[in-house]
């Protein structure tokens, strides 16, 4: 008799942890389905981000090209944006972007890759160690200091040997660029030349060539795919840079190839109108956009040839 | 019979041996150059900065007059920017990162995010500034305020914390989350207890890193038209205010009008580049110190 009511009790309290039980696994059963809704809103916010972009350059582009036909822009050697008879061509923007690009890739190109071959194939695993992270420092200086630092010094410099370059002038600033993309095409060749697997190394020195031989005839063919990847994303960064350029180039809009002289870039425009507090609906305002998309368009361009080479032309082993 | 010259043999040998020899010197020049231009830099900006660097010039206002100018207004700035780019940019980073390595399903869908965020990383900064300024500042009507710029800052940065929270993601070794299933946890559990708390010390790290690369930017912040005038400090996200390499801009630009701004710049150069290098020397502490190997 007292024996069933026991069992009876203990019964109940089992089906009340049950119960219980139910409950917090309902409980957890939403988490489960509640979060994966929610982290996938959260990567969504990347995809919108690229779609504003895309927005907002593009629709404020084309209230440019209503004005302002696309023909004419893209082909315009004139840039007069506040003159009384304004004129939007972008090409002298394109010159002087180009050209800051090619002195910046003049400078970083080679000595980027000297530095590469260097760390890869001829430093000690000490050298290497100490060497770096103080390259990695030179990349992680903000653009800004770069640009006090071909203003107030590299032109200086420059001018005191060469007294008739401009006070600003593309020159200096592409220079500088260049000491500023050195660490990125430097560590991203490394990475490409480590990656050749050490046999096709000492198959050749074993044949007798020497470290030198090695590396020009074997390690970079090797490696080619990766290095000339790593020198199109150093165009794409300088075409992209921004605050060097702005600070030291000046911005003269004339079309010319005379590299003492100030020449502006696309994205030095940008900060110049932008920060000119133009107003908002002026044909000159809705400029700042179509320059905007054009260097889009070309850092894009970049971004995917760099892409596709190293994964088209990878050299598998 | 006579088959090979032993003079011209060791010759040429010879010659060859120092090719390698003197190109090797070439290789050494090259990695030491971008090595030299930083010293230069270096000592440039200190020369410059640090006869003006004191605590009045730490402490004091914006001023048109180079001796009593200081730059607390640009200091709290920033400061201010930092809190709105930590807590975004970890929330959707971390939360991007966790979809994208634990939940998203290996496919289509998956590799278009992928390839979108790696798109994302190589828009240049200054299309960021026209992005905050046509959707925070003008269409959402914030004005230049730190909101927007802190917003536009975090997008801009956020590619970069999604991949490397993805690595810390993935370098948690399987049998850790097995043993968690195992003990019959779900999947949100064991992510929570288990897998995010293992990879904390790389994520802390990547986010330390892509905030002190928000620090430094400017380009963004000149489109979004942050002054460098004598604006009260900051004291809440919906305040104008200006950022420390605003304040190196406008210095070193009107540096050919007085020539004092130069060493303004230089001196606030110091106090960005010292931000920096403390961001960093914490985020190397916390890999060191916390990181597990497994």
């Amino acid at each position: 008799m007292q024996r069933s009511s026991e069992v009876k009790h203990e019964a109940i309290r089992i089906s009340e942890i049950i119960a219980q039980n139910k409950q917090k696994k309902n409980v957890s059963n939403l988490f489960e389905k509640v979060i994966p809704t929610i982290l996938f809103l959260l990567a969504s916010i990347t995809i919108l981000t690229t779609l504003g972009i895309l927005y907002t350059l593009l629709s404020q582009a084309i209230q440019f090209f209503r004005t302002v036909p696309i023909w004419e822009f893209f082909t315009g050697t004139v840039l007069k944006p506040l003159s009384q008879n304004s004129e939007f061509g972008i090409l002298p923007l394109i010159n002087g972007t180009l050209i800051s690009t090619i002195i910046a890739m003049l400078v970083a190109g080679p000595i980027g890759l000297m530095s590469a071959i260097y760390l890869s194939e001829y430093a000690s695993e000490k050298v290497r160690r100490v060497l770096k992270p103080l390259l990695e420092i030179l990349a992680g200086i903000p653009t800004i200091v770069y640009g006090f630092f071909a203003f107030t010094f590299v032109t200086p410099l420059i001018r005191s040997i060469f007294p008739e370059v401009g006070a600003t002038n593309i020159l200096s600033p592409g220079l500088v660029m260049g000491v500023m993309i050195i660490p990125m095409i430097a560590s991203l060749s490394e990475d490409a030349m480590t990656s050749v697997p050490n046999a096709m190394r000492e198959g050749s020195l074993a044949m007798g060539a020497t470290k030198l031989e090695t590396t020009i005839k074997v390690v970079i063919p090797a490696a080619f795919s990766g290095i000339i990847a790593s020198f199109v994303l150093g165009i794409s960064r300088a075409i992209g840079e921004t605050m060097i350029v702005t600070i030291a180039s000046g911005s003269s809009k004339n079309f010319t190839f005379d590299i003492t002289e100030s020449m502006q870039t696309m994205t030095a425009y940008i900060v110049e109108v932008a920060g000119g507090e133009a107003a908002a609906g002026t044909t000159i305002y809705y400029s700042l956009y179509a320059v905007a998309i054009t260097l889009f368009v070309f850092t894009l361009v970049m971004n995917l040839l760099a892409r596709y080479i190293s994964r088209k032309f990878r050299e598998e082993y | 019979m006579k088959q090979f010259d032993e003079t011209q043999l060791k010759n040429r040998m010879n010659s060859r041996v120092r090719n390698n020899r003197i190109w090797k010197f070439i290789f050494l020049l090259s990695t030491l150059f971008g090595l030299f231009v930083l010293a230069v830099l270096m000592i440039r900006v200190a020369i410059d900065g640090l006869g003006f660097l004191n605590m009045d010039f730490l402490t004091g206002r914006l001023s048109t007059n180079p001796d009593r100018a200081g730059i607390m207004g640009a200091l709290l700035g920033t400061v201010w920017v930092m809190l709105v780019v930590i807590p975004v940019t970890l929330i959707i980073g971390v939360g991007t990162a966790i979809y994208l390595e634990l939940y998203a399903k290996n496919g289509k869908f998956k590799s278009f995010i992928e390839t979108n965020i790696s798109n994302l990383a190589g828009v240049p900064s200054i299309v960021y500034g026209l992005l905050g300024l046509t959707v925070f500042v003008r269409l959402m009507d914030f004005g230049n305020v730190v909101l927007a710029g802190g917003l536009t800052l975090s997008l801009l940065v956020l590619p970069i914390l999604i991949v490397s929270a993805q690595e810390a993601l993935r370098a948690v070794p399987g049998h850790l989350s097995e043993a968690s299933y195992g003990m019959g946890a779900t999947k949100w559990q064991t992510i929570r207890r288990v897998i995010l708390p293992a990879a904390l010390p790389s994520i802390l790290t990547g986010s330390i890193l892509s905030l002190s690369r928000a620090i430094g930017e400017t380009a963004p912040l000149t489109v979004l038209g942050i002054p460098a005038l004598l604006i009260p400090f900051p004291e809440g996200l919906l305040d104008t205010f200006t950022a420390l390499p605003m304040q190196i801009y406008y210095w070193t630009l009107d540096s050919s009008l007085v020539a004092e701004y130069a060493n303004l710049a230089a001196a606030t150069i110091i106090v960005l580049l010292a931000l920096l290098f403390l961001l960093n020397s914490v985020a190397i502490f916390i890999r060191n110190k916390f990181q597990q190997r497994y």
